[in-house]
Formats: structure tokens, sequence, C-alpha cells
């Protein structure tokens, strides 16, 4: 009984401690994030490696997403015999909610692990004390721009999510099923508000974005210098990640769309 | 601090947690010398290099790199004495998404505004010294180890450094790669007028090229002296390591419960 306690509390001294180094980390990074305004080749290097290398599984996954909304709502929404407010569906469905969450977990999935072993190896490998023996701070040359990558990425990542979506949402109602593609379009553009819907997703998605990329870097920057270590460190990126984004989701929306 | 002197350290204690690494350490590393620092694994060698360069801070006295308090620099400042310093770790740390050329470069474009033809020619000029200016355009993983190490130490020496730091230089190679990484030591520092510290535990290849030495055991500097000196020491430590005994001060068991204890072989009550 004694161990079990004593272990909880080692457990939450732990999570305290790494709650607190990750923090100070983040605000350090923040600190000597002025070399991504002075060399933005930096950031846009970092884009291409989170963002541009995550849209094949963005883009498939999200028309995908889009086909089996358009079916799923398309035999709920006949019952009520308002198949036309398919187009709502699909699309508030999209930018509220999907949009950001599941490109958010694919995000995390694929960039944000590969942004993990990034670290981890470069930590384990002394590239990082190489790079601090250069005189070269590891925080600005290499951890702030991959962050900022991350966070710009993910916003656009999440848009083309949902664009792809809806797109997946109308092959299936318009095109297939035969759903009027006038009603389609206009009750979509009808019911979707630029700044309670759109904004909102937008914001999300920039929350969840910083959330899994800070992760993603923490992790790898904290990880024993081990193959072990590493492997441990990208699972723990994952998993963090997406329990991270699906929390802060349910807070965000509690606030945006409920008025609580 | 002699002015002869360009690193010095003090009475330096320095301890992981309640774990102590080092203990009353005192050295002094004069200008335009080879200097080894050798001893068993975890004895806290690459501690004391860490400690110069500043990545460590001492528990306790002091470590001075060309006459400043190393541990009393702030941010900028300790990256300012860095860019005098060049550091070879111990699997050559290249980063392995750049070219051996851009490996190379990587100091000169990061501190230094020259056109690409000069950051060109003086890239070459490093690479040629290690006799590997045909390897430029190679990866990292394309290089063998003793390639690896001497494309590190282009990019070590790139900024001309006062102070050359190398951690186990010879670790994993073969005689013919540990033969011409020796050679470059002293050569490179004779040639830049820098001075080298060499952690390490290759008693022959480093006897041949260094000024000086210093024997660690258990945090503790326990012997110094010229290669001659030590290699003429009676002291039996140092006897034990550079004719690599197994037995001897350094004992073969870690230590641990009687072998009777282990064993069973006590007698029972």
């Amino acid at each position: 009984m004694i161990d079990a306690i004593r272990q909880v509390g080692a457990k939450t001294v732990n999570g305290i401690w790494k709650f607190g180094c990750a923090t100070r980390f983040s605000f350090t990074m923040l600190a000597r994030s002025g070399m991504c305004l002075r060399r933005p080749q930096l950031v846009l290097d970092e884009i291409y490696f989170t963002g541009v290398l995550s849209l094949i599984i963005i883009i498939v996954s999200g028309l995908f997403v889009g086909l089996v909304l358009g079916l799923q709502g398309y035999e709920t929404l006949k019952r009520f015999g308002s198949a036309e407010a398919l187009g709502t569906l699909v699309a508030l469905s999209l930018v509220r909610e999907l949009g950001p969450v599941v490109a958010a977990l694919l995000f995390a999935s694929r960039a944000g692990s590969a942004i993990t072993a990034k670290i981890g190896i470069m930590k384990s490998t002394e590239q990082l004390s190489a790079m601090e023996m250069m005189a070269v701070d590891p925080h600005a040359r290499v951890i702030a721009p991959i962050f900022w990558g991350g966070a710009i990425s993910m916003p656009l990542l999440a848009a083309i999510f949902s664009a792809f979506g809806v797109f997946g949402g109308y092959l299936i109602g318009v095109v297939i099923i035969g759903v009027d593609s006038g009603a389609f379009w206009s009750q979509m553009q009808a019911s979707v508000d630029l700044r309670e819907d759109v904004m909102n997703g937008v914001i999300k998605s920039v929350v969840f974005g910083v959330a899994v990329t800070l992760i993603a870097l923490f992790e790898g920057y904290d990880t024993p210098a081990t193959a072990e270590g590493v492997s441990y460190a990208v699972t723990r990126t994952v998993v963090t990640s997406a329990l991270a984004v699906l929390a802060l989701d349910f807070v965000m929306t509690s606030f945006m769309f409920t008025g609580v | 601090m002699t002015s002869e002197s360009l690193v010095e350290l003090n009475d330096v204690e320095f301890s992981y947690d309640s774990r102590p690494i080092l203990r009353g350490i005192r050295m002094k590393f004069p200008r335009g010398k080879v200097i080894a620092i050798m001893g068993g694994s975890g004895c806290g060698k690459t501690t004391i290099l860490r400690l110069i360069g500043g990545q460590l801070k001492p528990t306790a006295g002091s470590v001075r790199v060309a006459g400043q308090e190393v541990s009393g620099l702030d941010h900028a400042g300790l990256y300012k004495m860095r860019r005098r310093m060049g550091m070879l770790f111990q699997f050559g740390a290249l980063f392995t998404d750049l070219s051996v050329f851009e490996n190379v470069a990587f100091p000169l474009r990061e501190h230094t505004r020259l056109p690409e033809p000069a950051i060109r020619d003086l890239v070459l000029m490093k690479l040629h010294a290690v006799g590997l200016r045909g390897a430029a355009h190679l990866k990292p993983g394309e290089l063998s180890g003793g390639m690896a190490r001497r494309v590190a130490l282009a990019r070590a020496i790139s900024l001309d450094p006062m102070l050359i730091m190398y951690d186990e230089p010879f670790t994993g190679l073969d005689p013919i790669s540990v033969g011409i990484i020796a050679n470059l030591i002293r050569r490179l520092n004779d040639a830049l007028g820098a001075t080298s510290v060499l952690v390490t535990h290759d008693v022959e290849a480093s006897m041949k090229i260094v000024d000086y030495i210093y024997i660690a055991a258990e945090g503790r500097i326990v012997a110094e002296g010229t290669p001659d000196e030590i290699r003429e020491s009676t002291d039996p430590l140092v006897h034990q390591f550079i004719h690599g005994e197994a037995d001897g001060p350094v004992g073969f068991h870690y230590p641990g419960a009687s072998i009777a204890a282990d064993f069973g072989l006590e007698a029972r009550p």
C-alpha cells in the first residue's frame, strides 16, 4: 500500500517536473525565434518538411472522410426529407470539427513523429551538442524554425483537408446519388458562417498545430540518447498529441459553439 | 593565470545530482601544446571537455579559457568564446542531412558573411588538409568511420580556432585511420598555432603526438607528466593503465556481494 502511494507520488512529481521542463523549453524556443525572421528560408524549409510532405495523406484522407460523410449524411437526411441539406451537413462537420481534429491527428502521426525522430537522433548522435560547440544555438537554428513551420502548416493542412472533404461529399451526393447541385452549394453557402464556423475552425487548427509541434519537439529534445529512447519518444509524441488534440478540442468546442 | 596557459582548471569539482564525477581537478594547458587526458571509461574525461566548452558548469572551482571564467559568461559571451573553439566528437557528429562540403561550410555560413566563392575555397582548403577534398560531394552515410572523423576535424578547424578539443578521436578506428588522425591532430595544431586537448584511452597512438599527459581515475588526476615521464612512472595505477593490465589498483571485479554470499556458500545456521 505504502509502495503504491509512493509510486503515485513519484509519478506526480515526475509529471510536474516534466511539465516545468516543457514550459521552460517552450519559452526558450520562443525567445530565440528571432533568427526565423532574419532567415525565413529556415521556416520555409520546415513548412516543406512538415506541411508539403504531409499533403498526400491529408488530401487522400480528406477525400475519403468527405465521401463517407456524404454517404452517411444522405442516408440520414433522406429519412427526414431534407437530402438537399447534405452540403450544409458535410461543410459544417468538416469546417467546425472533423477538418481540424482529423488533420491534427494525421499531422501528429506523419509530421509529429518525424519531428521527434529527427530531433531525437540529432541529440543521440551529438549533432545538437556539436552545433552548440560551434556557437550555433540549436534552439534558434533548429527548434524554432520547426515550431513555426509546424504552426503555419497545420491550419493550411486543415483547410486543405476540409476542402477535399467537401469535394468528396459533392462527388457522392451530387455526382453519384443525384442531389441537386444548386441546393447542395446554396444551402452550404447560406448556413456556413465565416466568423462563427470557419474562423473558429481555423483557431482550433492553429492551437492544434502549436500543441502537436511543441509536444513533438520537446519529446525529441528530452529523449534519452539511445535508440530505445528515440523509439519511446516517437510513440509518446503520437499518443500525447492525440490525447492533447482531443482534450483541447472538447474545451474549445465548449467555449466556441455552446456558449459555456 | 600564466600568460602561457590557454586553459586553466583550479580545484574543479563536478557532480551529477549527488553523484560526484570530478574532485579537485587542477590542470594547465599551455598555448601551442597538445595535451592528452587519459583514463578508463567513466572516469570523467569527457566531463572535463564539457566544462571547458561551457556545456556544463562546475559545482566548485574555476575553469578559465583565455583568461575568461567560463561559468561566469552569459549566453552571448559563451557563444562568442565558442567561436574560437573547435570540438571533434567521438563519432564525428556530422549533420546527416548535409553533404561533406556543407558540413564543413556550416560554421562559415553561420558566423561569416563571406561570398560563396570564398566559402568554397575555404572549405576545399580544409578538406584538402584532411585529405578529403575529393569526397566533398559525399553524404556522411557514405563515409567510413575514419573519413567521418576527418570531415568532423575539417569542420572543427573551419574557423581557425585557438583551442581544439578531441573527444575519443581514435575510438572504433582501424590502425591506419588511427595513425592518420593522430598525425593530423599534431600537424593541424602546429600549422594553426592552436592548443589541442585530447581525451582518449588509446595510450599508444596518443603517446606519439602529445606534449603532456594527465591521467584521471575516479574523478581525480592521479598522475601527470611528459610521455617519457608517464612511461617510466612506477605508480601502480599508471603502470596498470599504460600496460593495459587486467588487474591492479583498478580491480577486475565490479564491487558487489562476496562470492560466498552470491553462490550460497556461507555457513548456514
